[in-house]
């Protein structure tokens, strides 16, 4: 499996503190913050890895799951969704649309850090 | 005349309470023991002159002995006892409220209070669960929170980490604090707990809203051949002339509207023409604005969708509002200026249909239906008086367009670069503080 992580995030101090340890650990993340481009964004490269926050401008990450987990090219991606919701109805959300795992902020590094390695199969 | 079964047991009260003897006071009285025992246990009946005999051995007002706990009281303490199923002997309740008319008093006090508390928990659960704001402003605070851990975790890690990088965090920390404190500020300030004097409707126009809610925004009572428009202000209960006034003229346009379409038909056509105000005008022959007004106070509970309405006057005051979920209208200051009900006074009497979003990390939809028509019947050497109508209905299928960016109100509203504010955002604030 490839090294190529995508991570679509609108906070700007959220994208670069998981980039930096990301990165720190070997693999290359490419990041895109707008919920309305993310699906050209994804099939224009796609990655081997989809860090993808919830609550996006433009729109929601669970819509743009939906999109993935039905195009060819990106159905087989693993998804790590991320949001600041908590609640049990939008994991389940996440789950039954094809989300591979589900993380909530507020999250500490080593959990990103062992989840995208468990996803990525290092 | 017959008097109330409790009657036996506040004679019982009077008797114990003076220490007599249930045979002393029988044979004072003329009757047995036995017989003053089922009188005592509300098992007969008491009245005329043996009540006047035992009235006047226990030295009390026959009046005090037949003046039973009113029937308010015996209701709310069965309403009570019905909350937790079959805890408490219901059919003793008279005996008990005439034996303890505190305590009674009391559990009927505590019932009525625990049923506005879980309204109150209810309502606050929904504002928890539905209030765009809200939920904007929780994940300004989260997304501050999940950066300055994350951030920090990077700087006291064991890993080296040049200076660049170092200044760079520092700074990203420093940021995120500020934002976090901003937030928070703005956050309490949103949830500042109301206490009970302020779930009183303070304004005219929320006390008839809050009338309007109880009816379930459908005033059967003027859906009659021959409605009694001052019977239903009357009897609304509101507490000044303003709100009087204010609920006088909802009630004239709500009788006219209703005439134009008696409700039978137009709950038919409805159904038949899928709520398309248009479609439904053009049925009718009636005015645009009626059929507005009209969804928005079809029944409820008869299967129609979530409407909400919301009427101004040209000034641009609201007069009138009905809130649907997730489109909570202010009812203390203004509206934002971007809502379709104020742009349709630029083009009287052409309806507007416009698909509206409000802000927030996951856009809430609405499709609005406007229109700004004369309000009154037309005269010469006057310019018309306009009021304006908009009928808000929630999920719409995604439209063609994009929709149009609005908030609710510029106090809330997390829009920082919109040309129409008016006063700085309380909550949801984006800007930096040194």
């Amino acid at each position: 499996m490839g090294n190529r992580v995508l991570l679509i995030e609108d906070e700007p101090n959220i994208i670069e503190a998981i980039s930096f340890i990301l990165s720190r650990d070997g693999l290359t993340v490419h990041t895109h913050e707008d919920g309305q481009t993310a699906m050209a964004k994804v099939l224009a490269l796609p990655p081997d890895l989809i860090i993808l926050d919830v609550m996006l401008p433009g729109r929601s990450g669970f819509d743009i799951l939906r999109d993935l987990r039905v195009n060819d090219v990106t159905k087989a991606i693993p998804v790590m969704m991320l949001t600041a919701r908590g609640q049990a109805k939008d994991r389940e959300l996440a789950l039954r649309l094809g989300a591979s795992h589900f993380m909530t902020k507020p999250f500490s590094n080593a959990e990103v850090r062992d989840n995208v390695r468990n996803l990525m199969g290092a | 005349m017959p008097t109330r079964r409790l009657t036996g047991s506040r004679i019982r009260e009077k008797r114990l309470d003076q220490g007599l003897r249930q045979a002393a006071v029988a044979e004072a009285v003329g009757i047995s023991p036995s017989y003053l025992n089922l009188i005592e246990h509300n098992r007969r009946r008491i009245a005329g002159k043996l009540l006047g005999d035992l009235a006047r051995v226990l030295g009390v007002d026959a009046a005090l002995l037949t003046a039973g706990a009113d029937n308010d009281l015996l209701d709310q303490m069965r309403d009570a006892a019905a909350l937790l199923g079959d805890v408490a002997e219901v059919a003793r309740v008279e005996e008990l409220a005439a034996r303890y008319p505190g305590w009674s008093r009391l559990i009927a006090v505590q019932a009525r209070r625990l049923e506005i508390l879980e309204g109150r928990v209810q309502s606050l659960t929904d504002r928890m669960a539905h209030d765009p704001q809200l939920a904007a402003s929780l994940h300004d605070v989260i997304s501050s929170v999940t950066a300055i851990r994350s951030t920090a975790s990077i700087l006291v890690g064991q890993e080296p980490l040049d200076a660049d990088w170092q200044r760079r965090f520092h700074e990203n920390i420093h940021k995120d604090s500020l934002r976090l404190a901003a937030s928070s500020e703005a956050l309490i300030a949103y949830l500042d707990a109301p206490g009970p004097d302020n779930d009183r409707p303070t304004t005219p126009l929320e006390e008839v809203e809050t009338y309007l809610a109880k009816t379930g925004f459908h005033i059967a009572a003027l859906e009659t051949a021959d409605p009694d428009r001052a019977a239903v202000v009357a009897q609304a209960d509101l507490s000044g002339a303003a709100a009087r006034h204010l609920l006088d003229a909802i009630c004239t346009l709500y009788v006219r509207d209703a005439y134009a379409l008696p409700l039978a038909d137009f709950d038919l056509a409805c159904r038949d023409l899928g709520y398309d105000p248009v479609a439904l005008a053009q049925r009718f022959g009636a005015g645009f604005g009626s059929v507005l007004r009209r969804l928005s106070f079809l029944p409820p509970g008869a299967g129609h969708p979530p409407m909400g309405l919301a009427v101004c006057d040209a000034s641009g005051t609201l007069r009138y509002l009905k809130s649907v979920p997730g489109f909570t209208m202010p009812r203390a200051g203004g509206a934002c200026p971007l809502w379709p009900i104020f742009g349709a006074f630029s083009r009287p009497a052409q309806p507007l249909r416009a698909e509206v979003a409000l802000p927030g990390p996951v856009q809430t939809r609405f499709l609005c239906y406007a229109i700004a028509e004369p309000h009154q019947g037309p005269s010469f050497d006057s310019a018309p008086v306009l009021q304006s109508t908009m009928l808000v209905l929630p999920d719409p299928a995604e439209g063609a367009l994009p929709p149009t960016q609005v908030g609710m109100s510029c106090r809330i509203c997390a829009r920082q670069d919109c040309a129409a504010r008016r006063e700085p955002a309380m909550i949801g604030v984006m800007a930096m503080r040194d």
